[in-house]
């Protein structure tokens, strides 16, 4: 029996590798991860972590527009570890470092939050489709793709990321249904942070988790500490080779916690206690994952500082390319079709010939 | 304008029991914007409904309610995210009294922050009020002011069919003007004459009222009279109010944000067209956003009319 299905979350099940002091607690189901990939994992939500103070900063003052961290949701990467280069990955917005780890440049992250179209120009040997702003939007996409590759009879598998908010769209549901209808090779993971925005998960819906809704569609789902990433590598993994074999679908809830506000322009502490907060500061993911390297014996402070050096020089970087890449105004009309209709060309010309008497030049 | 909203819809919630407030975050929050503090707390959590994440469960209960004697006040928490619940709008709401034979109607009030300028996230700064224009049955209405926008959100709740009414988050808390408590209201399909003048008509409404003005006053600098005319309303829109103008200009410049093609300014240009072509003294200048997608925030001064380019509009359509 898979661990998907011995963890039916009707029965209360919650699958979990590390208990929040970085214990096994489920050996067999340890992963035999190389000592490279456990590194990986810890680094990219070290830098996921330090990506996201950076932008804070930045957007305190004035650098950044409006941004939506993850703090607290680093864990993330172990689905992102699970998937093969191949395999595609559909983010909502909260997702960079998923999509860091499958190779996404950390200045697109930076980029989108600046305003500025190019951060969503993905790389083009880098299958992570563009943010999707319209909540639970993207599902149906990540469905589609899948279906796609069931179609072309190609063998990449597709993951689709939402939050708990999102299980209330018309569009989770009817992405739901036809991933189950057309069992597609395809990944649902529900981000369940425990809030949208103000509305704590338990006002969201009436179930009492949100992987049971799979088996109204047909397919498994688990429930998964989300904040252990040994954990959702391992349910991802079997997830995404049961859908690889043509055994459909699962939808896996990674059960955390949004660590900061929902985005930079939001204040929690208008609906929501700092006590609760604290308590889930216990079960953080990185201090998790770094004492169970520490009791491998992978880690130790000269480590920790190097990862630390690494992280900051990335994200400065990046951050130096994100403010270096300007736009000109055709940035705004020409990638709006194939080719430019003559319509939008003399809006184009107008605009130019405005900022020219205005006195500007591009 | 937030809190003139607030408190329109404060003296409703009290004048009227069966007012009620339904939307995303905006009972214990009170509003991503604010504009619903405090009323879960004035009127209970009975009466201001925090719902799931679902445009479409908004709008579609609302309707349920709205034909049982109810008057919800739904919440799309930004314009930008109303798509899902088109369904319920355009199939339903606006046209539950023509189905049943007016046996059934719809008092259900729709409020969505709209436009932009405020350096936000893609599906934040757009103005897309011509596709609610297009849909019959639905009135649609666009308050410049705080003091409009109370007049006006009375009146929307007060009215027995679906009035869409959109906030321009841009001037959200940059606009102040006295807002009296007493109970006023603002009839729904009147454009206001705020400004008289002689030489050409500026139309406008909502944020665009801001740099209409703007423009008005560097170009009356040099002597030219302009007469501005704030639609409130753009469906059912006021014929009369602007006939009456630019018979007297002769001419006129339409300021709107959404984008050019088939927006409101293509309307008001083919209403003037239909009646009184020949009173032109010059051809209609629209000046608007452009047919592109609303840029993320690094170039969306470059999609919004800014002054300079009404101030060109103005000065070819007073020197043709
Ligand atoms: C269709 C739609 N409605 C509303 C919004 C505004 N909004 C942005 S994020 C959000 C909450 C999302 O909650 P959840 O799905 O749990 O994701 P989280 O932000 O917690 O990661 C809302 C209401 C939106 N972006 N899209
Ligand atoms: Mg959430």
């Amino acid at each position: 029996m898979s661990y998907i299905e011995k963890n039916d979350p009707r029965n209360g099940k919650v699958f979990r590798v590390l208990d929040k002091d970085g214990k096994v607690v489920n050996k067999s189901a340890e992963p035999k991860l190389k000592k490279e990939d456990l590194f990986k994992l810890y680094e990219y939500m070290i830098l996921t972590r330090v990506a996201d103070e950076k932008a804070i900063k930045l957007q305190r003052s004035g650098r950044m527009g409006t941004f939506a961290q993850s703090s607290g949701q680093e864990a993330q990467v172990g689905i992102a570890l699970a998937m093969k280069k191949e395999d595609w990955l559909f983010p909502s917005f909260r997702e960079h470092g998923a999509m860091m780890l499958r190779g996404m440049p950390p200045e697109l992250f930076y980029m989108v939050f600046m305003g500025n179209e190019e951060g969503n120009r993905m790389p083009e040997n880098v299958n992570n489709f563009t943010v999707s702003v319209p909540v639970g939007s993207q599902a149906l996409h990540a469905v589609g793709s899948a279906w796609a590759s069931k179609i072309k009879k190609e063998k990449d598998c597709t993951v689709g990321f939402f939050g708990d908010g999102a299980t209330s769209e018309g569009d989770f549901h009817e992405a739901m249904n036809f991933a189950g209808v057309f069992n597609v090779p395809c990944v649902l993971v529900c981000q369940n942070n425990q809030y949208a925005i103000s509305l704590p998960v338990k006002n969201q819906t009436a179930t009492d988790t949100i992987a049971e809704k799979a088996y109204a569609y047909g397919f498994d789902g688990v429930k998964v500490d989300g904040n252990d990433v040994l954990g959702l590598y391992v349910i991802a993994r079997e997830a995404l080779e049961k859908a690889r074999k043509g055994n459909g679908p699962t939808l896996i809830e990674a059960f955390t916690y949004r660590m900061g506000p929902h985005t930079s322009a939001d204040d929690p502490t208008i609906y929501r206690e700092d006590k609760e907060v604290k308590k889930w500061k216990e079960y953080d993911p990185i201090e998790r994952f770094r004492k169970y390297l520490l009791k491998k014996k992978y880690w130790n402070k000269k480590y920790e500082e190097k990862v630390l050096k690494w992280a900051e020089q990335k994200v400065d970087d990046a951050v130096k390319k994100a403010e270096s890449t300007k736009l000109g105004i055709d940035d705004m009309f020409k990638y709006m079709y194939k080719e430019m209709p003559d319509e939008l060309k003399d809006q184009l010309n107008y605009l130019k010939s405005m900022k020219t008497s205005k006195g500007e030049g591009e | 304008m937030v809190d003139a909203i607030n408190l329109a819809l404060k003296q409703e919630m009290k004048r009227d029991k069966n007012v009620i407030l339904l939307g995303e975050d905006v009972g214990k929050e009170g509003g991503v914007f604010r504009v619903t503090a405090g009323l879960q707390k004035l009127y209970g959590k009975d009466r201001v409904y925090d719902t799931p994440l679902s445009e479409n469960g908004i709008v579609g209960t609302s309707i349920g309610m709205a034909v049982r004697g109810l008057r919800p006040v739904a919440e799309i928490q930004f314009s930008g995210f109303v798509y899902p619940a088109f369904q319920q709008i355009v199939s339903h709401a606006s046209r539950i009294r023509n189905r049943s034979r007016g046996r059934f109607n719809c008092p259900l009030v729709i409020r969505m922050p709209y436009s932009g300028g405020i350096r936000a996230l893609e599906h934040h700064s757009e103005s897309m009020e011509s596709l609610f224009m297009h849909i019959p049955g639905l009135k649609v209405v666009i308050p410049s002011n705080p003091y409009d926008a109370k007049g006006l959100l009375t009146s929307a709740i007060r009215d027995d069919d679906p009035v869409i009414f959109m906030e321009p988050k841009r001037v959200y808390r940059a606009i102040k003007n006295e807002v009296p408590e007493d109970d006023y209201t603002i009839p729904i399909g009147k454009a206001k004459v705020v400004k008289e003048g002689n030489n050409v008509t500026i139309i406008a409404y909502g944020a665009m009222l801001r740099e209409a003005q703007k423009a008005i006053d560097a170009v009356e600098k040099e002597n030219v009279s302009c007469e501005l005319i704030d639609l409130r309303t753009i469906k059912p829109m006021d014929n009369e109010t602007i006939f009456n103008s630019v018979k007297k200009t002769g001419r006129c410049v339409i300021v709107h944000e959404g984008p050019r093609t088939g927006g409101v300014g293509a309307e008001i240009i083919a209403r003037i067209n239909d009646h009184m072509l020949l009173e032109l003294e010059a051809p209609v200048e629209r000046v608007t956003g452009f047919d592109t997608v609303f840029p993320y925030f690094q170039n969306e001064n470059h999609y919004l009319p800014e002054e300079h380019r009404i101030v060109n509009a103005i000065k070819k359509v007073v020197e043709f």
